[in-house]
């Protein structure tokens, strides 16, 4: 009897399971319609979206990833703090949605023809968000705590470049005789140590903001907390609860309020990328740091119109510990185990997620610099596979003795997959005999930094700013991070050739040659250049994707949903029958955005007005404006190797 | 009378003995702390030597390490934590003090649903001894204490926050809504401890004489469960509770992070992985002492469950 009972509540049980399957199944499909299609595009005159086509909500929720570790603009490392500090403050320097530099707080400026001497005109309409002007002394109080050793600044060599900055962050000389100077109330003049064609790029890392004196002066260390923090920056900080969200709003002081469209920004810390997912597909972010490792082909099955992925200015190499047995003076050997890797199956398999397989040390994605091309790079992998079973013989290798080597790596992302990989096919191209071993991220740096305990190793560069120098510098003798050990004279001159060089075309070609050789001794395997991959919600649009992964929310704005589209109609008869100013353009431009808006590359169509035409038109004014009498057919107001 | 102060006296012992345990974890703590490989400002991005002197400077680290001991032992003495490495705009004792509400609001009420739940489901399974409710039971418990919560949770989210979306699927706005899910992963292992071990506890009680005795006076089977057999049945459970109180209350650094919910859980995690000396050693101490305090009120308890303990020195 009591087991019969038992029977029928299992069974209840059971069909009670199996009715909230269904369930389930009806409402996946409503939750995935929760990321509505938005409307066509619409763009006025000056290029900015039509107030039309703009939903009326315009609060953007962000996944940051992480806490970040500090809203200290000179405190400040790590993505997510970068993230925000990028919509607080603003730089003289500043990014376009495409990751081009242009004008921040300085409206222009221009650079002597040494290339030692920057001077920067600022803005007279920045203010603060305290309502005070953003003036040079701003600039050079910024800089100078940037530098001032008791700030202890993590990125201050970013200042590096800068004049005396060195002395200064060692402390031998005093923060005042750092190279910035205030002319007046709205020039700045930097000097530098070294032609440094990168550094325009340097001026929008958050080490070189300027921070507001009165205001670090009052609150010290507090500075940066929600009611504390003044800013010069789109937005200004609201709120910030620790670890749960930051939220910005809208600085209405900021001298290009009039075209900052979305209101409010909320920054949260999702540490697990499927919680992330999870959020994101209930409709609370519209923008994730990334997507979990392991689910490429379901999101593409299920979310392809919100996966966005893009190349990054990164790289994945396997490092040799040149300093160990048996990879000391053994070139021939390393370039076998170079070739043996079948970097698309890597790719396709491991990665998964469309990462370029790479052969080179600098990533693609650099204006102006293209990686010379290794000849084997053009080869079929079997003709790869031949000349590495030729090599391995050659370095005396074989069957009966063959290499042992071990692969360390640090455990997180995929390198633990990556190193299977690896030694499986060394294993069956070769006969390599590896070993696996993985340490905790910050032991690992430190057995890969003493060289002592490594043989083959993960390693792995992505650049603060896009220049090929920042790859290249990782092999200069006695770098910190040249955990190779490799060493060669030719080189590391090379190297200085390239710091003391301000001629873009022939820094160039002598980054080029540094690149070549570097390949040519094979000190390392590239294997794979990073993506960024994150979930963007459709309607989010006037963002780019770019190498740097950079993305101002100023710059971002949301469209209504197609199912609104009725009421945008709407509008736009309305406005044509009034006729108002603002709308007589945007039947012409209806017409010619006719085409679908598929993604957010083609958001900005190439006939189309894009958002930072107005600012390319300044730039290419600024030569006649600069006040370069003496040596002004040299001047160039803007180095050409960040901007062509 | 007597009773009394034998009580005052063990609580002022257990309290001096706190002391040394916790000079002991301190230490131990701080050493091993340094001894790891690795340091605060190690990353992927190396930083110029001058730089590094800098930071160094900031945080002490460049003074002999005995020194740096006995100064921290200077500062925990005034209950200074000191700054945060990793969270540079926060001491530790703000984030302690930000983290560990939402740590003991979850914590709290998940130990709450755990002890009357599981306690509820041990007694209806001792009760209906080897019937299939109790087979039922303690069949399920099984199935909670041996999934990991790191399955339960995510599972919970998809059904009732991403299919249903009844929930929230993560995230930490101090509202119930956002509690449920936590509460449920996180008192779903304990709540089936719970109910085996009352349910092997109050078997063990039912079988005593005292309990024959009891029914044989003719008392009502309710009476005889509820004020003779359930308070020594409990003792295991109480002192079992102890140590979990203490570990819920400071965070579940899984919970935390699929959730994501600003507790205190993950400083132990982070901290240590970043290597953020002054955090790792803040949440350990203030782990540290949780414990201690915990375990002394479960002693409390036991006093007043178990007639026979009685903290007198004379007996």
């Amino acid at each position: 009897m009591n087991f019969f009972r038992q029977f029928l509540l299992l069974a209840v049980f059971a069909l009670l399971f199996a009715a909230c399957g269904n369930d389930n199944q009806e409402q996946q499909h409503s939750s995935r319609d929760g990321h509505e299609q938005p409307v066509e595009l619409i763009l006025t005159e000056d290029g900015r979206p039509a107030r039309s086509v703009l939903a009326e909500q315009q609060e953007l929720h962000r996944d940051n990833g992480e806490e970040p570790q500090t809203l200290d603009p000179h405190l400040a490392e790590g993505l997510p703090s970068a993230h925000i500090l990028r919509d607080l403050f603003e730089g003289l320097t500043a990014e376009s949605p495409e990751g081009r530099i242009v004008p921040g707080a300085a409206i222009r400026w221009n650079i002597s023809r040494d290339g030692k001497t920057y001077t920067f005109y600022l803005r007279r309409d920045a203010l603060w968000s305290n309502g005070d002007p953003v003036t040079a002394k701003d600039f050079v109080y910024g800089l100078r705590r940037s530098a001032n050793p008791d700030t202890a600044s993590n990125y201050a060599q970013v200042l590096l470049p800068i004049a005396n900055a060195a002395e200064v962050l060692a402390g031998d000389l005093p923060p005042s005789q750092l190279g910035v100077i205030a002319m007046d109330e709205y020039t700045l003049q930097i000097s530098m140590r070294d032609p440094t064609p990168y550094f325009l790029a340097l001026l929008s890392h958050s080490s070189t903001y300027p921070v507001h004196r009165t205001n670090v002066e009052e609150h010290g260390s507090t500075f940066s907390r929600p009611g504390n923090l003044v800013s010069n920056g789109a937005y200004v900080l609201k709120d910030w609860v620790i670890r749960s969200r930051i939220e910005l709003v809208k600085n209405e002081n900021y001298w290009d309020a009039q075209n900052v469209i979305v209101e409010k920004v909320y920054y949260y810390p999702f540490e697990d990328q499927s919680t992330a997912l999870k959020q994101f597909r209930a409709g609370k972010l519209q923008w994730t740091s990334e997507v979990p490792n392991n689910q490429f082909k379901w999101l593409q099955q299920h979310y392809p119109d919100e996966l966005m992925i893009s190349p990054w200015l990164g790289s994945y190499y396997f490092g040799f510990n040149l300093q160990r047995e048996p990879f000391i003076e053994n070139p021939e050997l390393r370039l076998a185990l170079a070739l043996a890797l079948d970097r698309d199956l890597l790719t396709e398999k491991v990665t998964q997620f469309g990462e370029l397989p790479s052969y080179t040390l600098v990533p693609p994605g650099i204006r102006g610099y293209v990686s010379p091309s290794q000849e084997w790079a053009e080869w079929t992998q079997a003709e790869r596979n031949s000349e590495a079973r030729r090599l391995y013989a050659a370095a005396g290798y074989s069957e009966e003795n063959p290499l042992r080597l071990e692969i360390r790596y640090d455990t997180g992302g995929n390198n633990k997959k990556m190193a299977l990989a690896a030694s499986s096919l060394w294993k069956q191209v070769l006969g390599v005999q590896a070993t696996l071993l993985s340490e905790e991220f910050k032991v690992f740096l430190q057995n890969r930094e003493q060289k002592v305990l490594t043989q083959v190793f993960r390693a792995g560069w992505i650049s603060d700013y896009a220049d090929a120098y920042s790859f290249l510098n990782l092999f200069r003798t006695g770098h910190g991070r040249n955990d190779y050990g490799y060493s060669n004279n030719l080189y590391d001159s090379l190297l200085d050739e390239i710091a003391a060089e301000r001629i873009p075309s022939r820094r160039r070609r002598l980054m080029f040659e540094a690149e070549r050789m570097l390949l040519t001794e094979t000190p390392f395997i590239p294997v794979y250049t990073y993506v960024t991959k994150r979930m963007v919600n459709p309607r989010l649009k006037g963002w780019q994707s770019n190498v740097m992964d950079h993305h101002y929310s100023k710059d971002m704005f949301f469209l209504k949903a197609a199912s609104e589209q009725a009421t945008v109609v709407a509008d736009i008869e309305a406005a044509t029958v009034e006729q108002t100013e603002e709308e007589v353009l945007t039947s012409d431009i209806v017409a010619e955005t006719a085409t679908p808006v598929i993604g957010s590359e083609t958001l900005i169509t190439e006939e189309g007005v894009t958002p930072d035409e107005p600012i390319q038109e300044r730039e290419a004014v600024v030569p006649e404006q600069a006040p370069t009498a003496a040596d002004g057919k040299e001047d160039k107001t803007l180095p050409q190797g960040l901007l062509e | 009378m007597m009773q009394d102060t034998g009580m005052a006296r063990h609580t002022l012992r257990r309290f001096l003995g706190l002391i040394p345990t916790l000079l002991m974890l301190i230490t131990v703590a701080f050493f091993l702390m340094r001894v790891a490989p690795g340091g605060p400002f190690d990353s992927e991005m190396v930083l110029p030597p001058e730089i590094e002197a800098n930071l160094n400077a900031k945080y002490h680290l460049d003074e002999p390490l005995l020194r740096q001991y006995f100064r921290y032992l200077g500062q925990v003495a005034v209950l200074d934590f000191g700054p945060s490495i990793q969270y540079k705009d926060w001491t530790v004792n703000e984030l302690i003090a930000q983290g560990l509400p939402v740590s003991m609001r979850v914590g709290l009420t998940a130990i709450v649903v755990a002890f009357v739940l599981g306690t509820l489901l041990g007694i209806t399974a001792a009760l209906k001894q080897n019937t299939g409710m109790d087979y039922s039971l303690m069949g399920a418990a099984m199935l909670g204490m041996s999934i990991p919560n790191f399955v339960i949770a995510p599972v919970l989210i998809l059904l009732l926050a991403v299919y249903a979306g009844w929930l929230p699927a993560g995230g930490w706005d101090s509202g119930i809504a956002s509690m449920v899910l936590p509460v449920i992963t996180l008192s779903l292992p304990v709540t089936a401890y719970v109910a085996r071990l009352t349910r092997g506890s109050m078997i063990e009680v039912l079988h005593s004489n005292f309990i024959r005795t009891a029914r044989a006076k003719g008392l009502p089977e309710m009476v005889v469960i509820t004020r003779h057999a359930l308070r020594p049945a409990l003792l295991p459970v109480i002192s079992f509770m102890g140590p979990a109180t203490a570990g819920m209350i400071s965070g579940s650094v899984v919970i935390e992070r699929i959730f994501s919910i600003p507790g205190l859980g993950s400083y132990f995690v982070q901290g240590a992985l970043n290597r953020d000396y002054t955090l790792v050693m803040g949440v350990v101490i203030f782990y540290g002492v949780l414990i201690i305090l915990l375990n002394f009120m479960v002693d409390l308890i036991y006093a007043w469950l178990d007639p026979k303990i009685r903290y007198d020195e004379n007996h």
